[in-house]
């Protein structure tokens, strides 16, 4: 019989898109959070001109706080939607499936264990931190439009809100902390979580934290000490690659700007990181194909 | 080539031996009923098969291992182990959507025809649809993939009647018409016996009868004896015997026909019948599997 095939980049395409399918989240959280972002932005229009007209009497340093804040608020609190839906995501991914024993009809299709871990670790590495990137600078632009026009509006220039807000600095700040921070650099802990989703005879979540605490608490009463809690929140606040720059002042979109991004990703601990994902989604791929429906 | 073939085939959960050195070789375009009582080893034996489940001893499928070579296989194997295992989220159209997107062998257009028929609508949930309609769905896009094996196990258990003669119906007119390969594995073995080339009984982890239909009709004999009888009738060696109304039924294997023909009627036994009178013949089933 011919050996017909379909291409592998197809099967991974559909297999990214059945989690799409199953997993609205994904991109309703973000866009829906981006929403109720923009509802209550434009009600703080009313108070612009004049919230505006007060800041130009501030120093240089005030000023740009005062009218980046917004900015800011908006991309941290779109970065803890990317952070909260990755999370929840992962801890179900694997377990999902077993739980409602729809397992047994994914493992009928031509899939591999394989593919089928790495279109789900592309979630919150890759799909994820993307849909939250495009959602945070569409609302900013929106946000940037809107403002100019009511600044207009009410007879002041707009130039003041473009001079402290670019939209090519807007842009490559977001891309720099969802995909390269929230996505790659946060990938042994996706990893780590989809290993718990695939092994977990239930709760994962739970079963996800238990190995970390019982390391932190045996190393506390064993030596005494907090090297691997130490270690674990040093990697999440971003390894000493994400401290703002020295000169940064704080509350502007500088303070997410990885201190250079260059550096983040060619650094050690990132290829340590990375080393670390791949030992933990392999072995979520080798139980996921040891363990059957629950 | 045989499309199943395993030699030795064992599985053990702890001390439990679910498969005990298991011979079993399926031949291309039979169709096998493997029928066992729970826990006999029969869904084992088809997740090996299938590779959903490791194994000692030898086992190919179309040639292949079906524990390392799973993905690949299923191109040309198809199988539904469990009845409605369709994720509830998942809809209609997107179920064919990702089928047609990753399988070879896929013919969209058919399990459309078939759906059809069904009044399975498109835009609905698996979660909106009955047990019976997710099974249907299932069967449709089971049978619209051109496979070389199809595996079955209890596909219909827990269906009312008129979805399970719905499946089989099915089964039938659209699929078995071409010719095909099948293994299933159920308790209403009524249900397929019509359609069975071979028939296959499973007791605790072995292979305790194996013969092809042909086989079952000409060694085969239910008689219907009348009480003045009975005693000749024991003398020929019958293997198995319960009382009907008004007379004893007793089956025999390989007896004189001509003898048996003078004791009352005569017919095949139904493979019900047969795996009960081979069953009873074992002994106890109260030992178990454990060991």
């Amino acid at each position: 019989m011919n050996d017909v095939e379909v291409p592998a980049v197809q099967r991974l395409s559909w297999s990214v898109r059945r989690e799409l399918w199953e997993n609205r989240s994904i991109y309703l959280a973000p866009l829906s959070v981006a929403g109720l972002v923009l509802v209550g932005f434009s009600i703080s229009l009313f108070t612009l001109p004049s919230r505006t007209r007060a800041a130009l009497t501030l120093s240089e340093p005030a000023l740009r706080q005062a009218i980046e804040q917004p900015y800011l608020i908006v991309s941290i609190i779109l970065m803890a939607v990317d952070l909260f839906v990755a999370v929840f995501y992962c801890q179900d991914a694997l377990y999902g499936d077993r739980r409602d024993r729809s397992v047994l009809f994914w493992k009928s299709l031509p899939v591999s264990d394989l593919m089928t871990v790495l279109s789900k670790a592309s979630i919150p590495i890759l799909v994820l931190p993307l849909v939250t990137f495009v959602a945070t600078v569409a609302t900013q632009t929106v946000m940037l439009l809107a403002g100019s026009a009511v600044l207009a509006a009410s007879g002041m220039s707009p130039s003041i809100l473009w001079s402290h807000v670019s939209l090519l600095d807007i842009s490559r700040i977001n891309f720099g902390h969802l995909v390269a921070f929230h996505g790659v650099w946060y990938a042994p802990f996706y990893a780590w979580l989809l290993l718990a989703s695939a092994w977990a005879p239930r709760v994962p979540f739970l079963w996800a934290a238990l190995p970390p605490v019982a390391i932190g608490v045996i190393e506390r009463i064993a030596f005494n000490s907090t090297h691997f809690a130490t270690l674990v929140m040093h990697y999440f606040l971003g390894g000493g690659e994400m401290t703002p720059g020295a000169g940064a002042p704080p509350m502007t979109m500088e303070m997410l700007t990885p201190h250079p991004l260059g550096q983040l990703l060619i650094s050690p601990a990132l290829c340590a990181g990375l080393a670390l994902s791949a030992v933990f989604l392999l072995g979520a791929v080798r139980l996921r194909r040891v363990r059957g429906a629950i | 080539m045989a499309y199943i073939e395993a030699r030795g085939l064992h599985k053990t959960y702890g001390a439990t031996v679910a498969l005990d050195r298991v011979d079993l070789q399926v031949e291309e375009g039979r169709i096998v009923g493997l029928i066992g009582a729970n826990g006999a080893g029969k869904t084992t034996a088809l997740n090996a098969i299938v590779g959903l489940t490791a194994y000692a001893g030898h086992l190919r499928v179309l040639g292949r291992d079906p524990w390392t070579e799973r993905d690949r296989l299923a191109r040309d194997v198809c199988f539904i182990t469990d009845v409605a295992v369709l994720p509830r989220w998942i809809r209609v159209s997107q179920a064919l959507d990702f089928v047609a997107g990753i399988h070879p062998r896929f013919d969209r257009a058919k399990a459309e025809a078939f759906l059809a028929k069904t009044g399975i609508g498109a835009d609905r949930k698996v979660g909106q649809l009955s047990k019976g309609m997710v099974t249907q769905l299932h069967l449709a896009i089971v049978m619209a993939i051109d496979a070389r094996l199809l595996v079955l196990d209890e596909p219909t258990l827990g269906l009312d009647l008129l979805s399970r003669k719905q499946f089989y119906d099915a089964l039938l007119t659209d699929y078995l018409e071409r010719s095909r390969t099948v293994l299933v594995a159920t308790h209403q073995v009524e249900e397929v016996q019509h359609v069975l080339t071979d028939v296959l009984f499973i007791d605790r982890g072995r292979i305790v009868f194996s013969r092809s239909m042909e086989e079952v009709e000409s060694r085969y004999q239910e008689v219907f004896v009348h009480p003045d009888r009975l005693a000749t009738a024991r003398a020929l060696h019958p293997i198995a015997e319960r009382d009907g109304v008004g007379h004893t039924v007793l089956m025999f294997d390989g007896a004189d026909r001509r003898q048996l023909a003078a004791l009352g009627e005569m017919r095949t036994p139904s493979v019900a019948d047969l795996f009960l009178a081979v069953m009873s013949n074992r002994g106890p089933r109260e030992q178990g599997a454990v060991r």
